[in-house]
């Protein structure tokens, strides 16, 4: 990230670390083409599909029309739920939480352990109506730059609850594809200040690390982090 | 003064929107799009369009809008298109298609020069599908927007249809259910409604009054109302089915059936009669066909309603549906296509998938009338979070942003 500020006298901080950039990013589903009517379908297809369409259907849907706080937080939960009427499988997949993966893979491997262990319980699969079957999706991204710029950590307090619900999930669940340790931006950018000598804002990161974007809608997240920021660095005047 | 083109809708939507919107056109700055469809009124896409169209122009797109003609045997070759395509088995004669092929290549006579000449050119529907191929020094990319739910299509009009769909850049259906296997990219993009149109802004109580006035409803009993063509996948004659079977509790029910016509749908006249048939001489059945431009009146009607209902039985998407939402109403809706993505039950409203389960449904609401007014408040903000206009802008520009970009599933701009 480049230091674009130019105007005189603006306040000092540690060459190292380079403004927060605010971003924003639009999503546009693209259809897969392959479908899965039962169980088995599932996860024959999960074996092979791009693992962008796993991403998709824990993350991306949260850019996607949905209703808020529903029943459960990833799209295979939903299906077996909806359409397979299982409620076992879709509370074993719902349960599942991504962050808790540090691979695509990984969590590729265990929705199919899954799977497989409620197969192994059942004689028969149950088939879908035609016109439910789960239809495996992924999607593009454009990430485009908003021109905000972030100088202090303290201006995050104003700037947050200004964010789109986009920039909330390039910054807070993209960015944990992106960054070393799998973090969100805001504590990737606060751990910039750290020195040698201090690591001035490492009581801050850890309470951020508490917000879990898994089970709350945007929004929701956006409020969360907003409360800790204006509880660490003050309210904003009025 | 007021504020004019896209920054109208900042009052609705909020400025982040309208700023994100501009951003994500920055890079398509004077960039030609041509749409193309077969209509200018009537039917969803021409509503679309209508507002879609100079919103990309006011972002800076080198926007138009053309409109393919044909005769009579044209759009009765593609009203059955329609129907196959949705399902039907239909048998089409050869002389309609070459028909349909003639009427195409002499659009394209017409439309060549600017079409072959656009950056991107977005073609609605089958009517104007050969278009592409009728064009072979096109330089931009074409994209095929298909507003219909072709998800289980009558095979041999699908197949005839692929042919000129195939070589598209990539296609846009509503529905990921919606989707055939194709060669190339197929996006998922949901269609809107425009909440400053005649047929969606706010209205005073007087234009209410009015409608219950000049069509004889009483205003102090209950009221359902379903908008739509008179088209037999939209079940008119299962709602009249439903309201019968809710007046034996409800007897002070009143029902209106307000429907228009198409130019490009022949078979509207003949359902409008079977519905008339069915109705009888109900007096509680207002059986309404306004032309085409009664914006106003079809909003007054659905603000003046209960409940909205649409309980097709095939559906591409179901602006009604938004409508119906936008305007604080919990909706009926067919168990189908679009309407699933909008109606979530016990939320916005309740799928249905007969004429019982209809009517059902519409006692429940009229004797839970607290349940009727905290549905409508979610089905409001449902709607303005994700099925107004803004929202398929968006969409729109990014898919055109994706098509400049290739197979990259991230791009970065700026």
């Amino acid at each position: 990230m480049d230091d674009q500020r130019t105007e005189e006298g603006s306040p000092a901080e540690p060459a190292a670390n380079p403004p927060f950039q605010i971003k924003d990013c639009a999503l546009i589903a693209v259809a897969t083409g392959r479908r899965a009517q039962n169980l088995r379908e599932l996860r024959d297809i999960l074996q092979s599909i791009l693992s962008n369409s796993i991403y998709y259907h824990f993350w991306g849907s949260r850019l996607q029309p949905r209703f808020d706080n529903p029943e459960y937080q990833n799209d295979f939960a939903t299906w077996t739920n909806q359409a397979l009427h299982d409620g076992k499988m879709a509370e074993r997949l719902g349960v599942i939480d991504p962050t808790d993966f540090g691979s695509l893979e990984e969590l590729r491997q265990e929705l199919i352990d899954v799977i497989e262990e409620r197969l192994d319980e059942e004689e028969h699969v149950t088939w879908a109506k035609t016109d439910m079957q789960f239809n495996f999706l992924t999607s593009q991204i454009v990430v485009f730059d908003t021109h905000r710029v972030i100088h202090e950590p303290a201006e995050l307090r104003t700037a947050v609850p200004m964010m789109s619900g986009g920039s909330i999930f390039y910054h807070v669940i993209d960015a944990r594809r992106r960054t070393m340790g799998s973090v969100d931006d805001i504590r990737s950018w606060l751990a910039g200040f750290a020195t040698e000598e201090e690591d001035p804002y490492a009581d801050l990161r850890e309470q951020l690390a508490g917000v879990d974007p898994f089970f709350s809608p945007l929004p929701e997240v956006r409020d969360e982090l907003t409360r800790l920021l204006q509880g660490y660095f003050g309210a904003p005047e009025a | 003064m007021a504020p004019e083109g896209i920054r109208r809708y900042a009052e609705v939507v909020g400025e982040g929107v309208i700023d994100q919107l501009h951003q994500l056109a920055e890079p398509l700055q004077g960039k030609k799009v041509v749409h193309i469809n077969s209509t200018r009124v009537g039917g969803g896409v021409a509503e679309i369009l209508a507002k879609l169209v100079p919103l990309m122009e006011d972002l800076g797109l080198d926007t138009s809008w053309e409109v393919i003609t044909g005769a009579d045997q044209f759009y009765q070759c593609t009203k059955s298109f329609h129907n196959g395509l949705q399902g039907n088995a239909v048998e089409i004669p050869d002389s309609l298609l070459r028909e349909f092929e003639a009427t195409n290549q002499q659009n394209a006579e017409t439309l060549r020069p600017q079409i072959e000449d656009a950056d991107f050119v977005i073609v609605h529907d089958p009517q104007p599908a050969p278009l592409l191929s009728l064009c072979p020094e096109r330089r931009g990319k074409w994209v095929w927007r298909c507003h219909i739910d072709v998800s289980r299509p009558f095979r041999p009009v699908w197949r005839y249809l692929r042919n000129f769909v195939s070589p598209y850049d990539a296609s846009i259906f509503s529905l990921a259910h919606f989707a055939q296997p194709l060669p190339h990219a197929q996006f998922l993009i949901p269609p809107s409604i425009d909440p400053l149109a005649e047929k969606n802004m706010e209205l005073e109580p007087a234009d209410i009054d009015a409608v219950y006035e000049e069509f004889g409803i009483d205003p102090d009993r209950p009221l359902i109302i379903q908008v739509s063509r008179f088209d037999r996948f939209k079940d008119p004659v299962g709602v009249i089915r439903a309201y019968r079977l809710a007046t034996e509790f409800i007897p002070t029910l009143q029902l209106v059936l307000a429907g228009g016509t198409a130019t490009d749908d022949p078979e509207g006249a003949a359902v409008l009669q079977e519905v008339r048939d069915a109705a009888g001489d109900d007096p509680n059945i207002f059986i309404l066909l306004l032309p085409g431009d009664a914006h106003r009146t079809i909003n007054a009607l659905q603000r003046a309603a209960d409940i909205v209902l649409q309980k097709s039985v095939r559906e591409g998407f179901g602006l009604t549906v938004t409508e119906g939402l936008w305007k604080g109403k919990p909706v009926i809706g067919g168990n189908t296509g679009g309407i699933r993505l909008q109606v979530v039950n016990h939320h916005t409203g309740f799928l249905v998938d007969t004429p019982e389960g209809a009517a059902l449904r519409i006692r429940y609401l009229l004797h839970r009338r607290d349940r009727l007014e905290e549905m409508g408040i979610k089905a409001r903000e449902f709607v303005r979070e994700n099925f107004l206009l803004t929202r398929h802008l968006r969409e729109y520009l990014t898919l055109l942003l994706a098509l400049t970009h290739g197979d990259e599933g991230r791009i970065e701009l700026g």
